[in-house]
């Protein structure tokens, strides 16, 4: 009876001063302890130089499986190549890597859109809607559109949903889509019903600019990440809906791809696998991913980003109380 | 006759300074002209209450930090951590004032305090490391632009951080921060009696002491010119209803601050010691050195007031979006310097005038603001902004050389 060598799995962080990824490392090491693998990891602070040689040294450690939070996502390619031929599965962690060797895990964008656009639509099935995109240069802000517009397209070509504004947001600042947001109330003469904003600091800016004409709470307005101001928001009322994507579900799924990649299931086999094609891609790469679906948080379940950890009930219900707060507040 | 000859050279500077304002002030009606009539087709038209009221309240951040970057601008400096520091301020007085778990729950006049201090000690620092220790600004102030955006992200762990206390939110001109028909109507008017006297008390002291004065009819013109600009601001600002009283909203509080702040850096730069320092070392630093003006001293005190107006700017900010993310102000710096370029401040220092970046900073956001009212494409609003600047820049060129 040999005795199985326990597996290793590296994970080379982008940048781990970033505050969310602990979050993400101690989801990963809790799961990979489960499986019975051991955590090895590096911080490339940054760098794209240092990740290449982080890989490197991941290798020749010798770990089983790679798991890859790419600082960029082209200069990172040469080190899936290393891993290749030395056999090491390579999972991509949130952030695509261009090559369909590499497993790509991440939430499922359209999706975030379409959860925006639903929760928005429940509310206000009709009327004058506003559209404030992400930043114009990212290809993330397309895909939320892409999500949004699935879901309202049929009620605007019959008519009940009529587009009065649409905005691009850059850097998606948040000054800029309160501006923006001002421009659009101030050209329409205040006729605006409901606004799908892409996140939750686009969303902030335009609730601000709700507020200074006396409509914040009135229209429905989305988001998501789940920032801590936003589920205040949310828990007050302001904002319609934070659609929420737990980091921990993410490194949950990707320790558990890793390992079993590094045992040798076929990419194809993992559970929940599609196929994506890499957008804007010019040779038209596809590979294997998990997408993992987010949760849209509206004010009827708060209690789960409570629950999660994600926020403190101070935090939450500031400024929320008496028989009119959500339920998570009282 | 030398007499004569100093008159003529004062009275044509005085002339270069009327036609220079006076050429930003008819771009500025061209530009609402047309948009006005751009936007004639839609329910909300440019020159409506509410579009006016917007405009006022999102140029009052870029016209708070102006005029601090036309002083340093004319010391020959310039400061590229503006919108950091911007940052910076307005992420330390929202942590400072936030609920406990999130921040630390002082009250929020002093978190506003404290990040005026800490704003004014930043600046106060570049300063000293540009005038005493040489260091060229370019590059202290755009190591201060790295190192504030990015202490900003430190200090809050990459959190955005709100919501804000609701006395501080008045900072920001929102639903309780204007100050009502009223009191817009006292302010307005001891203004206008203030500037009307200026005027007409400078005539009668010239021709008292038999100095030549201009003719009646352009005293009387500017002084008609006054009383209808300071009445259509008055009216504009309490013709837009606050929507649960229904009357008008009057003057709102970033816009009292930002135009307290211009007027002060005008006289600062028009009737003080320090002002008139400031212009001789740009206009020429080593006769300024030898006239005996502690040149090092002014350009610390220059940078100090740039960072006590980012961290008055960032309060504005902060109040006006209810809670700060951790990119507040990015680039701001840019359109800052844009602004005062577009007002005529030369950016190889000796000149450039409070009024004139006023006007550049109004013009600026009267493009952004009327581009986005008519549904224009965001690629199309800075091609436009962009080709607007080139214009500027080059007629500036043009002004100053036939000037010389």
């Amino acid at each position: 009876m040999a005795q199985q060598r326990s597996l290793v799995v590296g994970v080379s962080w982008a940048n781990f001063q970033e505050e969310r990824w602990r979050r993400d490392e101690a989801a990963i090491k809790e799961q990979l302890a489960k499986m019975g693998a051991q955590y090895v990891s590096t911080d490339a602070q940054s760098s794209a130089e240092k990740q290449l040689n982080d890989i490197d040294s991941l290798i020749a450690r010798g770990v089983d499986a790679l798991i890859i939070l790419a600082w960029d996502k082209d200069a990172i390619l040469p080190a899936v190549q290393k891993a290749r031929a030395a056999g090491i599965p390579v999972v991509a962690y949130d952030r695509l890597i261009a090559d369909p060797y590499a497993f790509y895990i991440s939430f499922d964008n359209v999706e975030v859109g379409r959860q925006q656009a639903r929760a928005v639509y429940q509310v206000r099935p009709k009327g004058n809607y506003v559209f404030i995109l992400g930043s114009p240069t990212d290809p993330n802000a397309d895909l939320l559109h892409q999500g949004q517009l699935e879901v309202l397209q049929p009620a605007i070509n019959r008519g009940d949903i009529k587009v009065v504004g649409k905005q691009y947001t850059e850097g998606w600042r948040p000054e800029i889509a309160q501006r923006n947001m001002e421009q659009i109330l101030a050209a329409t003469r205040n006729q605006v019903d409901a606004v799908v904003a892409s996140n939750d600091g686009t969303a902030g800016g335009v609730i601000a600019a709700l507020a200074a004409v006396g409509l914040a709470g009135k229209v429905p307005v989305s988001g998501q990440d789940g920032d801590w101001p936003a589920l205040n928001r949310v828990a007050r009322g302001l904002q319609t809906v934070s659609v929420w994507k737990d980091a921990r579900e993410l490194g949950r799924r990707a320790a558990e791809i890793a390992v079993l990649l590094a045992r040798g299931t076929r990419p194809d086999q993992i559970p929940g696998v599609q196929k994506f094609r890499v957008p804007g891609d010019p040779r038209g790469t596809v590979v294997n991913a998990v997408l993992l679906k987010p949760i849209p948080i509206t004010r009827d379940n708060l209690h789960i980003v409570l629950e999660a950890g994600w926020i403190t009930k101070e935090a939450l219900c500031q400024g929320v109380s008496g028989p009119q707060a959500p339920a998570a507040c009282r | 006759m030398e007499a004569m000859r100093s008159l003529e050279k004062g009275s044509r500077r005085e002339i270069g300074f009327y036609s220079q304002n006076l050429f930003l002030l008819l771009v500025l009606g061209l530009l609402w002209g047309v948009f006005h009539l751009l936007t004639l087709g839609q329910p909300g038209k440019f020159l409506s209450p509410q579009n006016l009221w917007n405009l006022s309240v999102q140029t009052a951040v870029v016209a708070i930090l102006v005029g601090g970057m036309v002083l340093v601008i004319v010391a020959r400096q310039i400061d590229l951590s503006v919108g950091s520091l911007l940052g910076f301020t307005g992420m330390a007085m929202a942590l400072l004032q936030a609920v406990p778990p999130i921040g630390e729950g002082w009250p929020w006049p002093l978190a506003l305090l404290v990040g005026l201090a800490l704003g004014a000690g930043a600046g106060l620092l570049q300063g000293y490391l540009i005038a005493y220790l040489g260091a060229p600004s370019f590059i202290v102030t755009m190591a201060g632009l790295l190192v504030f955006r990015n202490a900003a992200y430190l200090i809050a762990q990459g959190k955005t951080i709100g919501p804000l206390q609701d006395g501080f939110l008045v900072l920001g001109g929102g639903l309780q921060g204007s100050i009502g028909p009223f009191w817009s109507w006292v302010v307005t008017l001891l203004a206008l009696g203030y500037t009307l006297g200026v005027v007409w008390r400078g005539r009668w002291l010239r021709q008292k002491h038999g100095l030549s004065v201009r003719p009646l009819w352009m005293d009387g013109l500017l002084s008609l010119f006054l009383v209808s600009v300071f009445g259509g601001f008055l009216w504009v600002m309490n013709s837009f209803p606050h929507p649960t009283t229904g009357q008008g909203r009057g003057i709102p509080v970033p816009v009292l601050v930002a135009l307290g702040v211009l007027v002060f850096l005008h006289w600062l730069s028009q009737r003080t010691r320090f002002g008139r320092y400031v212009y001789a070392i740009g206009g020429n630093p080593e006769a300024a050195l030898l006239a005996g003006i502690p040149v090092r001293r002014v350009q610390v005190l220059v940078f100090g007031l740039m960072g006590l107006l980012a961290a008055l700017a960032g309060a504005v900010q902060a109040a006006r979006l209810a809670f700060v993310p951790t990119g507040m102000g990015t680039l701001l710096e840019l359109y800052v310097i844009a602004a005062a370029v577009v007002g005529g401040t030369s950016l190889a220092g000796g000149s450039g005038t409070i009024l004139g970046a006023a006007l550049g900073a109004l013009i600026m956001s009267s493009l952004q603001n009327g581009l986005v009212l008519m549904g224009v494409p965001t690629e199309w609003q800075n091609l436009i902004l962009g080709v607007v600047l080139v214009a500027a820049a080059v007629w500036n060129a043009r002004f100053h050389r036939r000037r010389s």
